[in-house]
């Protein structure tokens, strides 16, 4: 016998469903009057330092079909490089940006749509710096656990190049499903479930 | 601020044999809404181990009260009064703590106010099924509401969710972002359903079903149900600073 380890197990996640919206952004579900606003709709004030973009995108199924019932939320650092939060210890990121978004998919185009800033370069763990990125988090009605994945900038070529992560990826042939796609002044991460173009998914 | 030394490592790996696979047929939604592809392992980086946290400035007095956070002047919603309570803590055992936790939920009669929900049980004009609170200093939250209704669904001719309440959960790294669904101690659907039934163990599925908490309940009041929530643990940082061979 040994002593016992006594660490817990992470509680089991679960299917986000339908109905994911009454209780993430429940003003645009229709049940208004509870909270003022949904959170994580705004990123940014009139104070935000960098360069504005907005990155939209869809999430597609196996068939090709675009989801009308997914939650899409980003984070990400600022225009330094910083994350706005407790567990950022190399310096204080810009108050005037969360660095954090939500967005539900339309529901008739499941399109979704996020105002933010282009992301500073962040540090991997070896000191090596990670193109700038936005990290992805997927969840609706068939996803039994939430998908991670990252959004890489496609006039970044060459940071993209060294970049720690894109490089580990083995089959070079994925990489462009994690970089967006320039369309006009707007940045297009579409995401897909499955199939050919299925998107890198991480196990972070 | 406290003078406790936070864990500033990476996440522990999550458990996939614990957690449900992505591709789960009898949960026919998965079929088309599966990764098919191996999942990319990533020891976590900054952009893992930070996330974002939420200040009590965002929450309102009626935020973790469901019963009356929708509910006309002088008037209630139809239903069992709960109260629902426990603890955010992580795989160490150690509070999370500033965790904000999101619900939402069916009413009493399984139906949801949502546009698309089409079910035929009435809504009711005095719920409408959503509410938030964050963590205190040792992790614990409450909030009371409605006992939900079950309810029939699409994926078989004759599928019923059991009784039930969504969590949304953030910790204090995104990794650990966590979205689950809180069942009821004795409801003989749980072990019906092709969502719970996902999970891979009844022994993980048994950390989704909340007891009845007679301890907890007010008397001529609510009934009082409890539900701990355990988030991924962070590693511990010993030694990461002394590189060696550079």
């Amino acid at each position: 016998m040994t002593q016992p380890l006594n660490y817990f197990k992470e509680t089991p996640s679960q299917t986000a469903g339908p109905y994911v919206h009454i209780g993430c952004t429940p003003n645009f579900s229709g049940v208004s009057g509870v909270f003022h606003e949904d959170l994580g709709i705004s990123m940014t004030n009139d104070q935000t330092e960098g360069h504005r973009i907005t990155v939209r995108g869809m999430v597609f199924d196996g068939k090709g079909a675009p989801l009308k019932d997914a939650l899409v939320e980003i984070w990400q650092a600022d225009a330094k490089g910083f994350y706005n939060s407790p567990s950022e210890m190399r310096g204080q990121a810009d108050p005037n940006f969360t660095g954090w978004g939500r967005c539900a998919g339309h529901m008739e185009s499941g399109e979704f749509v996020f105002e933010t800033v282009k992301p500073g370069i962040v540090p991997f763990k070896d000191g090596r710096p990670m193109a700038p990125h936005i990290t992805f988090w997927i969840v609706s009605r068939g996803i039994n656990v939430g998908l991670h994945t990252r959004m890489y900038f496609p006039d970044e070529e060459t940071a993209n190049a060294t970049d720690p992560v894109l490089t580990r990826i083995e089959h070079k042939s994925r990489v462009p499903t994690l970089i967006a796609r320039k369309e006009g002044d707007d940045y297009r991460f579409d995401i897909h479930l499955q199939g050919d173009n299925e998107t890198v998914f991480f196990d972070i | 601020m406290t003078n406790e030394k936070r864990n500033q490592g990476a996440f522990f790996p999550r458990d996939r044999n614990w957690q449900p696979p992505a591709l789960t047929p009898p949960y026919k939604t998965s079929v088309l809404r599966s990764p098919q592809k191996a999942l990319l392992s990533l020891d976590n980086t900054l952009s893992e181990m930070t996330g974002p946290v939420f200040g009590h400035n965002i929450i309102g007095d009626l935020d973790n009260d469901l019963i009356l956070n929708f509910a006309k002047d002088g008037e209630l919603p139809i239903g069992e009064r709960i109260v629902v309570h426990g603890r955010v803590i992580d795989e160490r055992g150690l509070p999370v703590k500033g965790a904000l936790l999101e619900f939402w939920q069916a009413n009493a009669g399984g139906r949801y106010r949502h546009k698309k929900e089409t079910y035929l049980a009435p809504l009711d004009p005095n719920f409408g099924g959503c509410g938030r609170t964050i963590s205190d200093e040792d992790g614990y939250y409450y909030f009371r509401t409605i006992k939900p209704g079950p309810y029939p669904w699409p994926n078989g001719v004759n599928d019923w969710r059991p009784a039930h309440i969504h969590f949304s959960i953030f910790g204090d790294g995104f990794a650990q972002r966590l979205i689950t669904q809180m069942y009821f101690e004795g409801d003989p659907l749980i072990w019906k359903c092709p969502i719970v039934q996902a999970i891979p163990s009844e022994e993980a599925v048994k950390q989704l079903i909340a007891p009845l908490d007679m301890g907890n309940t007010i008397p001529m009041d609510s009934l009082a149900y409890k539900f701990d929530i355990v988030l991924r643990g962070r590693r511990s940082t010993m030694f990461d600073n002394r590189r060696e061979g550079n």
